[in-house]
């Protein structure tokens, strides 16, 4: 048998947070009439949004369209198309690029599945999360949008709000703690530079570095 | 036989007070449209404040308006009448909902002079009552309209042809049916006091009088609290908001007996349960806690009172019906059906009963501590006897399921 004073204290409870602070921030994704709150929450660092084409710090795509990204798809929303590169003027630096790669995003599901599978990094996920497109075709983004431009940084869609520095990081999940789940790799830099941004420290580790130090990669810059 | 007891109809009846009596009719729809309006709006808000939201702030001033956005939205909806459904049944049902709904407003007294005047105003020359009506059934009319408002829900349930709705309205007739008897017999408390059914007569009678010079002569006093509280409950029960939503609870049958309705009709059924949670709570504030019965503070002003004391008491109940469902989780239909008829019904009986012997005890001169001590005795006898039997019976229904499972 409950206590009789307990329903008299979830009363209490519920009438306590009358005064309390409210949780909801006012977004309006940049949309705000003159004078309203236009708030947005700070997202965190390995938020999966959607997807960047990095380019290496000399320009050239990382993307060597070996779709992968295709194949480990579960939603089925990547496509890929490769092409040789000429030879005089070579879009990323190995035999092949992407020449067509287009991602749906009605269909996407942000596993992340895509960036874990990519040999070279070329893709990965952004903190950006809006896709307020209203019709299917502007749902599929195509190369010209995916692909960070000459400073490195993402392109803004129309229906993106950003915010300051939110462009920033759009490779954060690969710095993360130990790449491809492996603890040995913790604290490693494992990837190659980018365009506007160079090689980024690893974030800090989970473990104690004592314990597990990265011995398999003695070669390896140890930045930290 | 008289029809209505305002004294707007006493003289002969001429074209101004015809035309009165239409105004305070097309008021009263007018009051109660926008005050639904307001309803929707207040419980959103305050629901959302009780659980770290902000709510409805976009449309109009405060999201005022967001209900007239909904209605506006549903209203261009598509009418959709199912295949299967019985399609005469399944449009009358909502008319059948929100009518009952219109019709208890106009007995209740939304103000008045009652220190004074005995409850009429000064219209043009003409005294009459801030009521639409005052028909001598009075609180009858309201036990008689939410008992048609069971048919609106049933109807509803049935006709729709299909699964959900059928249990839906299944669950909501029986409980609207098991709880008006208890809304029942503690109005019946109410009419021992007042000696009269109308209304109007409850807020006089409650009106004057006092304890003390400062207590109010409330018949939530003067009955003992337990009828409120039972009426309250019932009440509740009967509007089936929160913790009693049973009848539409999401998790088990999808939208209860108007899954199929969409558009207007939809509407009609929304507006009908948040105009039943207002009268509600206005029947409870006539009947409980003196209506717009209170000081009148300036004199030249008299009528502003009546309805400043009267909107004061309805908006705590408001309130408490929001609190109620942000703070209460849903009962199982077995604990439902056991506060009806196993505390509810017994208890305001006895109590009916107890107050009657008191009245009774009184008339005859009786020593009234005896009478209590009888009244407690035979009580609890009472109340012993219906737990033991309550007990054996539910210890039987156990040992024949246990022999039927093996």
């Amino acid at each position: 048998m409950a206590d009789p004073l307990d329903y008299i204290r979830g009363f209490a409870v519920t009438f306590k947070k009358l005064f309390e602070e409210r949780l909801t921030l006012e977004y309006r994704g940049g949309n705000a009439k003159p004078g309203k709150p236009d708030e947005k929450r700070e997202k965190a660092v390995r938020l999966h949004g959607r997807h960047v084409l990095n380019r290496y710090e000399d320009g050239m795509e990382k993307c060597i369209g070996c779709e992968l990204c295709a194949g480990v798809c579960p939603a089925k929303c990547i496509y890929v198309r490769g092409a040789d590169n000429d030879p005089a003027d070579p879009t990323s630096p190995g035999e092949r690029f992407g020449y067509v790669y287009q991602i749906n995003y009605l269909r996407c599901i942000h596993c992340d599945l895509c960036v874990e599978a990519c040999p070279t990094q070329a893709i990965t996920e952004s903190k950006l999360f809006e896709f307020s497109f209203t019709n299917r075709s502007d749902a599929i983004y195509t190369k010209n949008e995916l692909l960070v431009d000459d400073d490195g940084r993402p392109q803004q869609m129309p229906w993106e709000d950003w915010r300051d520095g939110e462009d920033e990081h759009t490779s954060g999940w690969m710095r993360a703690t130990s790449p491809s789940g492996d603890h040995r790799y913790e604290g490693v830099v494992a990837w190659s530079g980018e365009l506007g941004h160079g090689v980024r420290s690893p974030e800090a580790g989970q473990s104690d570095s004592e314990d597990e130090s990265p011995s398999d990669m003695a070669t390896a810059e140890v930045e930290q | 036989m008289i029809l209505a007891l305002d004294p707007l109809f006493l003289d002969d009846i001429g074209l101004s007070i015809v035309l009165i009596a239409l105004l305070k009719v097309g008021l009263a729809f007018v009051i109660v449209l926008v005050s639904v309006m307001f309803m929707v709006w207040f419980e959103r808000k305050v629901v959302s404040d009780m659980q770290h939201r902000i709510g409805p702030n976009i449309a109009g001033p405060w999201g005022l308006f967001q209900t007239l956005a909904d209605g506006l939205k549903l209203l261009m909806k598509e009418d959709l009448v199912p295949d299967r459904s019985h399609r005469f049944v399944f449009k009358l049902a909502p008319f059948l909902a929100i009518v009952p709904a219109f019709l208890t407003f106009s007995i209740i007294p939304i103000g008045g002079n009652f220190e004074s005047k005995d409850g009429a105003i000064d219209l043009w020359g003409h005294d009459t009552f801030l009521q639409v009506a005052d028909p001598p059934v009075g609180i009858l009319l309201f036990l008689a309209m939410s008992s048609i408002a069971v048919y609106g829900v049933m109807l509803a349930g049935w006709s729709s042809g299909s699964k959900y709705p059928l249990l839906g309205s299944v669950r909501a007739s029986a409980q609207m049916v098991s709880y008006e008897a208890a809304l029942a017999l503690s109005i019946a408390a109410i009419v021992l006091q007042t000696g009269s059914l109308s209304t109007h007569d409850m807020v006089v009678d409650q009106a004057t009088g006092g304890f003390g010079g400062f207590i109010p002569n409330w018949n939530l006093i003067t009955t003992g609290f337990i009828p409120f509280v039972i009426f309250l409950i019932a009440g509740t029960a009967e509007l089936n908001r929160p913790p009693f939503d049973l009848v539409e609870a999401e998790q088990e049958l999808v939208g209860g007996f108007h899954t199929e309705y969409s558009s207007f009709r939809f509407a009609l059924f929304f507006l009908a349960e948040y105009l039943n949670t207002i009268t509600m709570s206005a029947i409870i504030v006539t009947v409980f806690l003196g209506g717009p019965s209170g000081p009148v503070l300036i004199e030249q002003i008299d009528w502003v009172w009546g309805i400043v004391w009267f909107l004061t008491k309805l908006f705590v109940f408001l309130f408490s019906f929001v609190w109620f469902r942000a703070t209460l989780p849903r009962f199982r239909y077995d604990q439902l059906m056991d506060l009806g008829w196993k505390i509810l019904i017994p208890l305001s009986l006895g109590w009916f009963l107890f107050l009657g012997a008191l009245d009774i005890g009184n008339d005859r001169g009786w020593d009234s501590g005896i009478v209590v001590a009888v009244t407690v005795v035979v009580g609890t006898a009472a109340g012993g006897l219906l737990m033991a039997a309550v007990r054996t019976a539910r210890s039987e229904r156990l040992s024949q399921e246990v022999d039927s499972h093996g």
